[in-house]
């Protein structure tokens, strides 16, 4: 495999809220490879959201380190993109303005970031919405918004979390698809939470399972299926058989997100 | 009848059913002029007062003390209330006084004002500016602070600068309150402008409301008061068109700021 890219060496946040202290992450270890798709899967509350805060710079370990390229994260850098839990849009920007954030923030060329979130708005199919207002579109749309707006900037390391949980059967398995296209083509480094065991297995190289609160590695597994992985691959009994492995990992685990 | 029908058909029901109680009364009772007028009275008193140009020196005197005491109290609330936000230091600074000046009731400073700025069109601006300048100043910082953080996550994750996050993430997301501020210090400031004038001046709708006083005048007591009435609501009417236009993505607060008043 080629270089270590992100590296977590026994990671822990504590946070102090009005009913005392929660430990969200407690020594959790995890590394991603430069170019690999790894996707982060775990119950409910685990602290999944709090480890891509603390990759994507916005909040600091309580305990361990993080590195990124072999540097301490000390804060939010312009070539990660980050795609969040909740659409998280402005209200008050158009869907064409909320894809253009990064751009105006990160001061990159403008005509060739509108000419971006135009393109990308149509992979995610919302062309026809460029002009509508978040407050005029329905969950899974602005929760596309989001991610079309976490690539606009073209990032080097693509940070998701659970964008697909809103998304319906349909618009979800062409959204996976399309990711792996891009990740694909672009050569990208992403770390992808999810909950559902089929979509980690489908986009993955390698899958880490974290356990229940406060957050560990308990597993750590490398998906081998030959990609490009198409429709049919859900179908082929490796893939059910990767699935049914994890599945069995999680009767222990109770609820998931 | 449709809604819309109703909601203007409605109100001016009871507006005749209370006039029509009104003449009645008078007749039945034998209430003499000098108590409560006819409202004949108070339409020939209107009449004279904006038709022959008497009123005209007063409505325009307190409209210019309410416009600029009210431009000046909330601008320089909403810059103070920016300051005080986004400074812990400000806020340091500042925070006791705040607190100690927004208890105290403002118009008790009247007399103190005249003395300072003088009888004439100054101290009703500086009046108006310091009653409108509270409910502005508290509804800014608390609609500054009210910024979801998961807003201010995402921008902080694409590396905006504090600057962008104010004018882009926390002023937008206060607009909903900042109206209301606005709202609040449109009948506040009136409330100023009419005590300034009760306590000294020589022109005003509160003078002319004191200077009727004295004879006895209720017709044009009356239709100074439905004056300031006007005055009231079409400031207020106007603030509600800004923030319906304005914060247009926010409809819950747009037709819900009832004024609430000190
Ligand atoms: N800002 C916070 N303050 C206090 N507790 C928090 C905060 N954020 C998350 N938590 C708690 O930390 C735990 C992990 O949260 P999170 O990282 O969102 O989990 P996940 O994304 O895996 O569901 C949860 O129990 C949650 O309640
Ligand atoms: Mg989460």
């Amino acid at each position: 495999m080629s270089e270590i890219l992100l590296r977590a060496q026994g990671l822990g946040v504590t946070y102090a809220s009005a009913r005392g202290e929660v430990k969200a992450l407690e020594g959790l270890d995890a590394v991603l490879h430069q170019g690999e798709f790894l996707s982060v899967l775990g119950p409910s509350g685990c602290g999944k959201s709090t480890l891509l805060k603390i990759a994507a710079g916005l909040l600091n370990p309580s305990a361990g380190r993080i590195t990124l390229a072999g540097k301490p994260i000390s804060g939010p850098r312009p070539d990660v993109g980050i795609v969040f839990q909740q659409p998280t849009l402005l209200p008050w920007q158009s869907t064409l303005d909320n894809v253009l954030l990064p751009i105006r923030t990160l001061r990159r060329d403008r005509v060739r970031g509108r000419a971006r979130a135009l393109e990308l708005l149509q992979l995610v199919g919302l062309e026809t919405f460029a002009n509508h207002y978040p407050g005029e579109l329905s969950g899974g749309m602005q929760q596309r918004v989001g991610i079309a707006r976490g690539l606009v900037h073209d990032p080097t390391l693509l940070l998701m979390d659970e964008p697909f949980a809103a998304l319906d059967a349909m618009t979800r398995e062409h959204m996976m698809l399309e990711l792996q296209r891009i990740w694909m083509a672009a050569g990208k480094s992403i770390v992808f939470i999810t909950h559902s065991i089929p979509e980690a297995v489908f986009l993955s190289d390698r899958i880490v399972v974290l356990s229940a609160r406060p957050g560990r590695t308990i597993r750590d597994l490398a998906i081998d299926l030959p990609r490009p992985r198409t429709v049919a691959t859900m179908g082929e009994a490796r893939f059910n058989a990767i699935c049914n492995d994890l599945r069995s990992l999680f009767t222990e685990l109770v609820h998931f997100d | 009848m449709n809604e819309r029908a109703k909601a203007i058909v409605y109100p001016l029901v009871t507006l005749f059913v209370l006039l029509a109680v009104w003449v009645v009364a008078i007749r039945v009772f034998k209430v003499p002029n000098f108590i409560v007028p006819a409202p004949e009275a108070v339409v020939a008193s209107l009449r004279r007062g904006y038709v022959d140009g008497l009123f005209w020196k007063h409505f325009l005197f307190t409209l210019q003390s309410m416009v600029s005491g009210y431009a000046l109290g909330c601008s320089l609330a909403f810059l103070l209330g920016c300051a005080f936000a986004e400074s812990k230091t400000v806020e340091r600074l500042f925070y006791p006084y705040v607190v100690a000046l927004q208890s105290m009731p403002k118009v008790a400073l009247a007399p103190l004002i005249i003395v300072w700025f003088g009888f004439e069109l100054a101290s009703k601006v500086v009046m108006v500016a310091l009653v409108c300048f509270f409910p502005m100043f508290i509804n800014t910082v608390v609609g500054l602070r009210q910024t979801n953080p998961a807003l201010l996550d995402l921008m902080h994750a694409f590396s905006a600068s504090r600057w962008e996050i104010l004018l882009r993430i926390k002023i937008p997301s206060a607009a909903g309150h900042v109206f209301a501020g606005l709202q609040i210090a449109i009948v506040l400031g009136l409330i100023g402008a009419v005590v300034a004038e009760f306590v000294s001046s020589t022109r005003g709708l509160g003078h002319l409301i004191n200077a009727a006083a004295v004879n006895l005048e209720t017709d044009v007591m009356f239709a100074a008061l439905i004056s300031l009435s006007v005055l009231g609501v079409a400031g207020s009417l106007v603030i509600r068109m800004l923030h319906a236009r304005i914060v247009f993505w926010d409809k819950g607060t747009a037709t819900r700021t009832e004024t609430a008043a000190e």
